[in-house]
């Protein structure tokens, strides 16, 4: 049963791949929708079957790479991590599936799209269910090139090719911490399998050992270097200019691949690696920091933006810190929590926004629309249900798991728990504004775009609307269901997540005070209103108050300088150098003086040589008569001499 | 055994080269004809390395199918061969590629046709010869024979530039040979033997070894080729014919380094661990220096041609590791570099013959004319990155793992290599097959025909299965490594000395 839910992807990928012209658009349609489908059924049953027996399954299938001591095998390992995240990546990606019937009705190359969906899926398993982290890698690097691959998907457009470098690119920074993370944990542990590597964790802890000429915590180094590989995966600042470029594909792969599953990889990854964090409190410190800093950083620039999808792409940025600093506080489950229910209201926004675009022929910019509600209420109500989500106002999913983070951040007592604490309320009032910069700049006020445009919008396909309610139903009741999985002391998870004695989690957010409770819908109201005064009568005053911010609105409208420093400082630096290397170093110098040296040499003195062959007797017996004296005289001198 | 299999082995491309001298009639039949027997030349070669791969004893790490015949029996020298689990993995993939380049050359080449051939196949016999000879003299006799067909391959079907080109291409790895030859003298007078099993048994003293080692240096880090001594490569690629490039990258770089696997880690191990931080420095160098470097070529050949300066890099750095993945990884590497990059100067080959050009600013937006060759590309790609799931991934992932311990600083810097390698590699494939397409000549592109789907099936197959399920290569030299390991530990005295740690 298993095997069917992870390979049946694979699988329809596969089909479609090999005979995708003979399937034809609706075949294609047919053979992946009914795989992945299929496969989301599978998977709750998979998820049941973890919450009620908490048993770990476990299958070996072949040996992978061996050499020496080094071995990495293909296997899989579920445990009620791994089943939940089954559970998110398949549903969320059978919705996407068949939303893309719709969405994607006119493109020519439907098979192809489907085909990436499926292999990305496919993918996504096969990370989640790893059982060592050279199979998690392989999982990790294949998501990686369905998002390269889908991101670049309209190929005609340069912007959508740029992107689609850039995040591969990006990614691939972030896979050499990885890599060398994995390098890392085969050099202390002399495996690589999770298992082991968690069971001898405690017994290395204290150690020291000599990296980099430096004598270091084997623990910390490696929990360094593996973070460094999910902040790159997880667009974490520093590595996250990537995302929002990202949005450059079609508006689907950003639902399933840029805000529910792959991005929240990385978190997975800390989340799986927990027994590994919670011995190194450093590690854990800059998780953290990270976590906080990004929330912040990219919360602030969605509020400048007037991309629909990049508003929604920033907010993933920053909801995607949410979870990080909840695993720097050791509160694991919360940051799976959060990751569960961020992967629904996100999904739904996107493809919510999709079906705006869907309805104004592919407008994206917010300035050119407004004043649809009435005419796509359908889409406007469900978006509606995914922003009031993403703030956090009760009862809609995104309260509970994020009013449970920033209390164990309130209740950890550390001062990197308070510092995350207030930034995490700063980045509430932040989303309640942008959030409501959306809806009240594309669906209210007074439409932006010419009058044609205005004439053809239409509500989205049944296809598209289905998905979509079912999202809804998750963006309403995963808190619900989600709740279970953090109360009732651990009894859901197992021994996948693992919490040291010493460090607070969860455990003590029931102590944490009303006020504590209370702040963050108080402060989400109070963006709501500053939002609205924005696009009320006191609209003029407002924006003059704002005008007079003009270093900080700087700072947000270039993205805090990030793509800046990258393009001149790094990109063209690179280019630079490597023109100059081979210009002025490589032409001019190693050739003159090896093999260009070395043959004219050759040449100049074969030249000279020939020369001497004149073919004019009396110049060979010239020769030859100095040669004889030259011989005679230096065997006269050596007899003188002995 | 009782048959001679190696040397049937080695001669049966030179027995085709002999019926293709036979072949009688007027032009055009005599051009059918002598690709015919080309084909079947190099792929009944195949066969019979494949069959040598079945009989192959793993469980082993002697040399095997040994023969001994004398030869100059006053010097004591012997025609000796043998192979074990290293050579033998050359071994297959020089014979698959030579029968790739025959048929990729059926239509490109149509001017004297039959010195082509011979000349593929003489090359074919002495790089075989090269890999099984265990004798010092013989395999330098095939070592250097190899210059001559590859010298005038590229010489007489070659670019505009093909003379400079060859002339500095043979003149600078002659040049390096030359200290090879002076090395086996030496050795020779200080061992009193020429057999390579011999010579690895015998220990020399500690300054002997380092000039012998500096020797056969310079004879293989031209050959790999290693940074500084790399800037023949490029040029000779760019001029070379297709096939002609397929073998320089995929066969005869490898020859440099089995030159190291041969000769400087077995036999002159305390040598190898004064020297590895020195092995090192200059892997490191190239790989980031020549993937720089590539970034900015405007020649697809050339930007591949330092590509592989950057791949030969890790391989290095994997065999001065001394450890088993380090060593196993740098194999894997050369095999799947091999591939991959004897499938990237064929893809490059296909663009050239349809448009005669070979800039990347010619080209753009392939992926609508031809899908399926942009397909094939991406997984060439991809290998040559190093994705999970590729050839090319087993090989870093093992150097790396295996050097960590060694030197981090080493992995450190050759990962960024793995960076540098996605950029290049990518921006090249979204300038070429990806974008608007703006091309004059757009009318000649045509996807792959079947002969073209013929060669570059097997390489999509081979690059993906070995990614995928590397066991049987890695099982084929397991002791071959170990055994090399063990004849490479250096003196206790020598490791104190040692910069490494």
């Amino acid at each position: 049963m298993v095997f069917a839910c992870i390979f049946l992807p694979l699988f329809a990928s596969l089909l479609v791949a090999l005979f995708g012209r003979s399937l034809g658009k609706k075949g294609a349609q047919a053979v992946t929708c009914v795989s992945i489908v299929l496969s989301a059924g599978i998977s709750c049953w998979v998820l049941a079957t973890a919450i009620n027996n908490g048993t770990v399954h476990s299958v070996q299938l072949f040996e992978w790479i061996e050499s020496g001591s080094f071995s990495a095998s293909w296997g899989i390992y579920i445990d009620s991590l791994s089943a939940l995240m089954i559970f998110i990546v398949t549903s969320v990606s059978a919705l996407v599936h068949i939303y893309s019937i719709g969405y994607m009705n006119n493109d020519p190359h439907v098979p192809r799209f489907m085909c990436y969906l499926s292999l990305f899926t496919f993918s996504m398993l096969i990370l989640v269910t790893s059982n060592n982290f050279i199979q998690l890698f392989f999982g990790w690097e294949g998501v990686g090139l369905c998002s390269y691959l889908l991101i670049g998907f309209w190929c005609r457009k340069e912007s959508a090719n740029t992107a689609a470098l850039k995040a591969f690119l990006v990614n691939r920074v972030g896979d050499l911490g990885l890599i060398l993370g994995i390098a890392t944990i085969f050099m202390v542990f002399g495996t690589i399998e999770f298992a082991n590597v968690f069971r001898l964790a405690p017994e290395v802890s204290g150690q020291r050992i000599s990296l980099f000429g430096f004598s270091c915590d084997p623990i910390t180094v490696i929990c360094l270097l593996l973070f460094f590989g999910a902040m790159g995966k997880s667009a974490q600042i520093g590595l996250h200019t990537w995302l929002a470029d990202a949005m450059e594909g079609p508006t689907p792969v950003s639902a399933l691949i840029h805000a529910a599953t792959m991005v929240t990889a990385g978190v997975f990854l800390v989340a799986r690696c927990s027994p590994l964090f919670e011995l190194s409190e450093v590690a854990l410190l800059v998780v953290t920091l990270v976590g906080g800093l990004t929330a912040f950083m990219a919360g602030s620039i969605a509020l400048v933006q007037v991309d629909i999808k990049r508003v929604v792409a920033y907010s993933t940025c920053s909801q995607l810190g949410y979870m990080f600093f909840a695993c720097g506080l050791s509160a694991y489950s919360a940051a799976i929590f959060h990751l569960f229910t961020h992967a629904f209201f996100k999904a739904l926004l996107f493809l919510g926004a999709g079906s705006v675009i869907h309805a104004l022929s592919g407008e994206q910019d917010m300035r050119k629309m407004g004043g649809v509600w009435r005419l796509i209420p359908a889409t406007y109500g469900m978006m509606l249900i995914g922003s009031w989500a993403l703030i956090g106002l009760p009862p809609f999913s995104g309260y509970f798991s994020k009013d449970l983070i920033l209390e164990s951040a309130y209740s950890s007592s550390t001062w990197a728990g308070t510092l995350v604490f207030w930034l995490g309320i700063a980045v509430v009032a932040m989303t309640a504004f942008y959030t409501a910069k959306v809806i009240l700049m594309s669906f209210h006020g007074k439409f932006g775009e010419d009058e044609k445009v205005f004439a053809r919008i239409h509500e989205s396909p049944k296809s598209m609307m289905i998905p979509l309610f079912f999202l809804a139903i998750g963006a309403v009741g995963a808190g619900y269901f989600g709740l279970g999985m953090v109360e009732g002391n651990n009894l859901f998870w197992g021994n996948a997540l693992y919490v040291s004695d010493s460090h607070a989690g969860i455990k003590f957010v029931h102590h944490s005070p009303v006020w504590v409770k209370l702040l963050p819908v108080i402060v989400s109201l109070g963006g709501l209103v500053s939002c609205w005064l924005l696009f009320s009568k006191y609209r003029v005053r407002f924006i003059h108050y704002l005008n007079r911010l003009t270093f900080v609105r700087q700072l947000l409208v270039k993205k805090w300088f990030f793509d800046y420093l990258y393009d001149v400082a790094l990109t063209n630096f690179l280019k630079r150098v490597g023109y100059g290397l081979w210009r002025a170093i490589d032409e001019s110098v190693i050739d003159a003086l090896g093999p260009q040296g070395v043959a004219d040499v050759v040449l100049r003195t074969s030249k000279r040589l020939s020369q001497g062959q004149t073919g004019y007797i009396y110049h060979y017996a010239f020769v030859m008569i100095i040669g004889v004296a030259c011989l005679l005289s230096f065997y006269a001198l050596w007899g003188a001499v002995i | 055994m009782d048959w001679p299999v190696l040397s049937i082995l080695i001669f049966q491309p030179l027995i085709g080269a002999l019926f293709v001298c036979l072949v009688r009639g007027d032009q055009e039949l005599v051009a059918t004809n002598v690709k015919a027997v080309g084909l079947w030349s190099t792929g009944i070669t195949f066969l019979l390395a494949c069959f040598l791969w079945t009989q192959f004893d793993a469980t082993v790490s002697n040399f095997q199918f040994l023969e001994e015949r004398t030869w100059i029996p006053s010097l004591g020298i012997s025609y000796l061969l043998g192979i074990d689990g290293i050579s033998i993995i050359f071994i297959i993939l020089t014979s698959f590629l030579s029968f790739i380049c025959i048929l990729s050359s059926w239509e490109v080449i149509t001017d004297r046709v039959r010195e082509y051939m011979v000349g593929f196949l003489l090359l074919e016999t002495m790089i075989l010869g090269a890999f099984c000879a265990l004798d010092t003299v013989l395999f330098y006799m095939f070592f250097e024979g190899l210059l001559i067909p590859m010298f005038i391959i590229i010489g007489i079907w070659g670019g505009p530039g093909r003379i400079r080109a060859t002339l500095k291409f043979f003149l600078y790895t002659l040049a390096g040979s030359v200290l090879f030859l002076l090395a086996i003298l030496l050795l020779y007078l200080e061992a009193g033997s020429s057999s390579i099993p011999v010579l690895m048994r015998n220990e020399f003293a500690f300054s002997f070894q380092i000039w012998l080692w500096l020797l056969v240096f310079a004879s293989f880090a031209v050959k790999i080729p290693m940074w500084p001594f790399h800037t023949w490569l490029p040029e000779a690629h760019v001029e070379a014919p297709t096939a002609g490039s397929v073998i320089l990258a995929g066969v005869l770089l490898k020859l440099g380094a089995y030159g190291f696997i041969r000769f400087s880690l077995p036999m002159f191990p305390d040598a190898t661990a004064y020297f590895t931080p020195f092995v090192f420095i200059l892997s490191v160098i190239a790989i980031i220096y020549t993937s720089l470097v590539a970034l900015v070529q405007e020649d697809m050949k050339k930007l591949i041609a330092y590509s592989s300066v950057a791949h030969m890099g890790f391989v290095t750095i994997g065999l001065f590791s001394l450890t088993i993945q380090g060593v196993e990884g740098a194999v894997v590497i050369m095999l799947s570099h091999g591939l991959v990059s004897a499938s990237l100067f064929l893809s490059v080959g296909v663009l050239y013959d349809r448009t005669h050009s070979r800039l990347i600013k010619d080209y753009g937006g392939l992926v609508d004319k031809m899908p399926v060759y942009a397909f094939a590309l991406m997984v060439f790609s991809l290998g040559a990155i190093g994705l999970p799931g590729t050839s090319g991934f087993v090989g870093e992932m093992l150097v790396l793992v295996g050097v960590f311990p060694i030197s981090t600083w080493t992995a450190l810097f050759a990962g960024f290599g793995v960076v540098l390698g996605a950029a290049y590699m990518l921006w090249l494939y979204k300038r070429v097959i990806f974008g608007e397409n703006t091309m004059e000549r757009i009318g000649a592109l045509s996807d792959l025909g079947v002969r073209e789907r013929c060669i570059f099936i097997p390489l999509v197959v081979a690059i993906l299965l070995i990614g995928v399920y590397p066991r049987p290569v890695l099982n084929t030299m397991h002791l071959s490594v170990e055994k090399l390991l063990l004849l490479s530990q250096p003196s206790l005295q020598v490791k104190k000395i040692s910069l490494v740690k």
